[in-house]
């Protein structure tokens, strides 16, 4: 267990420093000059030559990842060229925002995804099951964004109670978590549906039934509880798509997140921004992903056998 | 080979038992023949202005009504069918050709080459695709070919590492090995052997992977990272729709239905196919 946590930490590491260098790669071929573009057109080539010296932008590429790399470490991410603020400040305060609307959405997609994938397990081959799984089918082909127009056109215009736009108060985020968890509540449906099928149709089963324990125990204790485990793994796999979800999700419901952040930034050109947040998601996804796997190994000690195939 | 047609003519008769796979099959050739010949659809010109026309509800003129610039809606969809077809099945080609090239690699040469590709495997499939595409598409700019660039270049890595586990349990296999003690070059062996034997697992991934990058392209365009406007694209229809929900509620209904059947028929069809050529690999 120890080498395998040491193993799995040690290529979370790698992970996130590939990242840094493909992130770093790919937004620092972008044309334009950040420092001419602070400045404005008034700007003299001096003044901009000086501020670019004092970016450190006049020094070689890789001479610049590295002192990118240190700043990171300690926790600099830079400051905003436009909102003069360090951007750690303003991810903060973005992301108390995004990561409650992406607790509220995967709260809500695990608990409607748990019960309608069981039902329609329960139900293989019924009416309801196929209901279910229509249902579950256009959740995942329909556009976060859309659904969340969808609701405000047709639920926070006819009833006044859920706001059209913003999140000041709790009940601003029901709307968005709905629309944002919709598309996962589908998915979990489907994933719990294959597994209960699967797991109900193994040989404990079987027994449990022959012992003539009752059929909603077999169901919730029994099988349940074995059928969770592939769930446990999306879990990792959506946080990811979860919070790039959210930032569209925000740009419909005029929500102050990280989503507002980047595409802000990314319209301004600037940069700082861009690079901590995607810096910033991609590592808290790793570090979920790590989570995620080391649960799982506590869950199912037959992982480590299974790690060879990883390799 | 009289094997492998065997396969594929088993695995038609399991799909053809599939009536709704059927159906979506008949949908998406629909919505292709559609993006071909979009002028023969509709006679009006997607980004021609018309502001005496602004806004209109549907009727019999303009079925689906105008827009806030007085373009036929109808017509914008169709031709937002060509953006999103041709950057679902271009895209994908994209990423099948470097995914099989890696898998293969790291699954038949093993060792340090598994190693690495194995790690930039990984890499790929923990960031968010959208945020990094969000990030090449900021550098890169708008348009369509960096639409496919982007999206290609970003989803490989579920297809590597499909294709790497399939290659694992192919290489072992004893045709393999009288192959090479006859001499055959690897990339025969990968060309040859191993390649018509990914086939069903290519064919599988392309499907399910046209729809996520459908999804995709509606996002970046509707975040205003996609396709140049005025060209009509479902996602920008939707966003340039938003400021109308009050008034005008139709005009972001129809974009975002031709993303549900378009995105639910790739999706019905991909399930249909894992089922009849792949079983196993059904979550």
């Amino acid at each position: 267990m120890r080498k395998y946590l040491l193993k799995r930490i040690g290529l979370a590491i790698g992970i996130v420093f590939a990242i840094s260098l493909i992130t770093f790669i790919i937004l620092n071929i972008i044309p334009g000059d950040p420092a001419a573009l602070m400045l404005g057109d008034m700007a003299s080539p001096e003044t901009i030559a000086k501020l670019r010296e004092q970016m450190g932008l006049d020094r070689p590429l890789p001479e610049q990842y590295i002192a990118w790399i240190f700043r990171l470490i300690t926790g600099d991410l830079g400051n905003s060229y436009f909102q003069k603020k360090p951007v750690l400040e303003l991810i903060g305060y973005a992301l108390y925002y995004t990561s409650r609307l992406a607790i509220c959405a995967y709260a809500i997609a695990l608990i409607i995804g748990i019960t309608s994938g069981v039902i329609a397990a329960v139900f293989q081959g019924k009416a309801v099951d196929r209901i279910l799984m229509t249902i579950a089918i256009m959740g995942i082909s329909a556009p976060a964004f859309w659904v969340a127009i969808l609701l405000q056109i047709y639920i926070a215009l006819n009833f006044d109670i859920f706001p059209v736009s913003g999140a000041n108060e709790p009940i601003g985020f029901v709307l968005p978590s709905i629309a944002l968890g919709s598309r996962y509540a589908a998915s979990i449906a489907r994933i719990t549906r294959t597994s209960m099928i699967e797991t109900m149709n193994q040989d404990f089963i079987k027994t449990a039934r022959a012992k003539g324990l009752k059929n909603y125990r077999i169901i919730l204790v029994h099988a349940l509880r074995n059928a969770l485990l592939p769930i446990v793994t999306v879990i990792g796999s959506d946080i990811g798509s979860l919070l790039a979800g959210a930032m569209l999700t925000e740009s419909v419901f005029n929500i102050p997140g990280i989503g507002k952040l980047l595409i802000d930034a990314i319209n301004k050109r600037d940069l700082p921004i861009v690079q901590g947040t995607v810096m910033y998601i991609a590592t808290v996804c790793v570090l979920i992903y790590l989570i995620v796997d080391i649960l799982y190994a506590v869950i199912d000690p037959r992982i480590k056998l299974g790690e060879g195939s990883s390799e | 080979m009289n094997k492998n047609e065997g396969y594929y003519v088993q695995s038609l008769k399991i799909l053809k038992r599939n009536k709704l796979a059927l159906v979506c099959i008949f949908i998406i050739f629909f919505l292709i023949i559609i993006s071909i010949f979009a002028p023969v659809f509709t006679s009006y010109d997607p980004d021609k202005q018309n502001l005496s026309e602004r806004l209109l509800s549907p009727g019999s003129e303009h079925i689906f009504g105008t827009d806030e610039f007085g373009r036929d809606i109808f017509t914008r969809c169709v031709y937002g069918c060509r953006i999103s077809l041709s950057v679902g099945i271009i895209s994908q080609m994209i990423a099948t050709i470097i995914g099989y090239a890696l898998g293969v690699s790291a699954g038949y040469f093993g060792k340090k080459t598994d190693g690495i590709i194995s790690f930039f495997i990984q890499v790929f499939s923990s960031v968010p695709f959208l945020l990094f595409a969000m990030a090449l598409m900021f550098v890169l700019g708008h348009g369509i070919i960096n639409l496919y660039i982007s999206l290609g270049v970003l989803s490989w890595a579920g297809t590597a590492k499909l294709i790497r586990a399939k290659v694992l349990q192919l290489k072992n296999q004893e045709y393999i090995f009288s192959s090479r003690l006859d001499g055959a070059s690897d990339l025969h062996i990968i060309l040859k052997h191993l390649l018509p034997n990914c086939i069903p697992t290519l064919i599988i991934t392309i499907t399910l992977g046209i729809p996520s990058a459908i999804l995709s392209e509606a996002s970046l365009s509707f975040l205003g990272l996609g396709v140049q406007s005025p060209t009509a694209s479902w996602g920008s229809m939707i966003a340039s729709s938003q400021t109308y929900i009050r008034t005008n509620t139709y005009y972001s209904l129809f974009p975002g239905i031709c993303i549900i059947i378009t995105v639910m028929a790739f999706h019905i069809i991909g399930d249909g196919l894992r089922d009849a050529l792949d079983p196993k690999m059904r979550l």
